[in-house]
């Protein structure tokens, strides 16, 4: 068997390789960094308790059905006490009590958001906390 | 190669029966992802209503027209809305948002039958809102369920998050109630109040009989700014203030032939009989 124009042919696989597989090669030894979300805002400093409505770890990987469910009994329902798993009791408004405390949008939301390419559109309507706006 | 009638039916048969297995493993596998949501949600505690908030069967609003005898009141309420709701100015007449607005008699009641109508009346420009009607047009056409009738107090609700910017519930509303961001509305809030969200481009927006201030307790922002000459309370009790007005006082609504049923309704004036 004899392969034809073998040179291009393998030159051109060689280049393939090296191209698709770029990517890996790149990013090779750089480890991204990871999303770090701060909460050291005057508000929360200010917190005898610095504890979220709910545990961290729920927040972590819930907040986003948690506000859903908040807009759905604010909005559709007028409910808008949210007691916790603690029996703690909130107000549920995103600017009113999430961003009262997480005011650093950028050092907070942003982090993980980014980290994650999603851009979540609460911040087309809702306004995002002055002190920290940038 | 080829292969006989009998050999392909059995073969598309087999793949058949593989491939119904195949389905209800998936639906076994998403069952339980759901399931486990569930779990999540169940462990979330209760929500509440605010114990301040205030609370009707059905809100309604009456507009006393003989008290609206100077351009400032009409300002001061069409001010006390738009500042604390972060409408809007926007520059071109098309692209107007308004929860709350004036227009001329005519143009409010453009299918009045009553002829003698008090003449200083008909003259002033009307305060319009949405009416939160109790057969509400907007919603029967929206897609998505973004705008609705709240069953626990009759307001007519918009959900933002849901709208997708469709404006068949503007052209449903026989009252002009609803606006349209056709484009970002932010550069133009002139003083932005951070308790309150604005709303982004692509969204139908109104009056929501400021449902945010009911539930902690306030009266809607233009009833406390207008000293007396709106009057809001709930239409479902009969010792309620706006009923004891509207059984006492001349009253008409906004196109009623066509069943709507608004829940704005206006005095114009005539003897009172109170």
């Amino acid at each position: 068997m004899k392969l034809y124009n073998g040179g291009k042919i393998i030159a051109g696989l060689v280049v393939f390789v090296v191209l698709a597989t770029f990517p890996f090669y790149y990013n090779i030894g750089k480890v991204n960094a990871k999303p770090e979300p701060k909460i050291d805002t005057p508000v929360i400093k200010q917190l005898a308790e610095k504890k979220c409505v709910e545990s961290k770890e729920f927040m972590r990987t819930e907040h986003m059905q948690l506000l859903n469910r908040w807009r759905d009994s604010a909005v559709r329902n007028a409910d808008r006490i949210y007691e916790n798993s603690a029996g703690k009791k909130y107000y549920i408004s995103l600017q009113n009590t999430c961003m009262k405390c997480h005011s650093n949008k950028k050092d907070f939301c942003d982090q993980c958001h980014n980290y994650m390419a999603v851009s979540p559109y609460c911040w087309d309507c809702h306004f995002i906390p002055k002190e920290n706006q940038g | 190669m080829s292969i006989n009638r009998r050999k392909f039916i059995k073969i598309a048969g087999m793949s058949t029966i593989l491939g119904i297995g195949g389905l209800s493993a998936v639906d076994k596998f998403r069952g339980k992802s759901q399931e486990a949501l569930a779990d999540v949600q169940s462990d979330i505690a209760g929500v509440f209503q605010t114990p301040e908030a205030i609370t009707a069967k059905r809100w309604a609003m009456v507009v006393d027209m003989r008290k609206f005898d100077n351009p400032e009141i009409y300002k001061k309420c069409i001010d006390a809305c738009h500042s604390i709701h972060n409408v809007p100015d926007m520059p071109r007449k098309k692209d107007e948002i308004k929860w709350i607005w004036t227009d001329t008699y005519e143009h409010t009641f453009p299918t009045m039958e009553n002829e003698f109508i008090p003449e200083e009346i008909k003259e002033k420009p009307f305060l319009l809102l949405c009416n939160h009607c109790d057969n509400p047009p907007c919603v029967r056409v929206c897609p998505t369920k973004a705008t609705f009738r709240r069953e626990s107090d009759g307001i007519v609700m918009m959900d933002q998050h849901r709208c997708i910017g469709c404006r068949f519930c503007m052209a449903a509303c026989p009252f002009g109630a609803r606006s349209f961001n056709y484009t970002d509305p932010n550069p133009y809030i002139a003083k932005k109040d951070p308790t309150y969200p604005a709303r982004t481009i692509g969204v139908v927006e109104k009056c929501t009989f400021c449902a945010e201030r009911l539930v902690k307790g306030l009266m809607p922002a233009c009833v406390e700014a207008s000293d007396g000459a709106l009057i809001f309370g709930d239409l479902d009790d009969p010792d309620s203030k706006v009923r004891k007005i509207l059984v006492t006082h001349f009253n008409i609504r906004r196109k009623p032939e066509l069943g709507t049923r608004p829940s704005v309704y206006y005095l114009i004036g005539g003897i009172d009989n109170a």
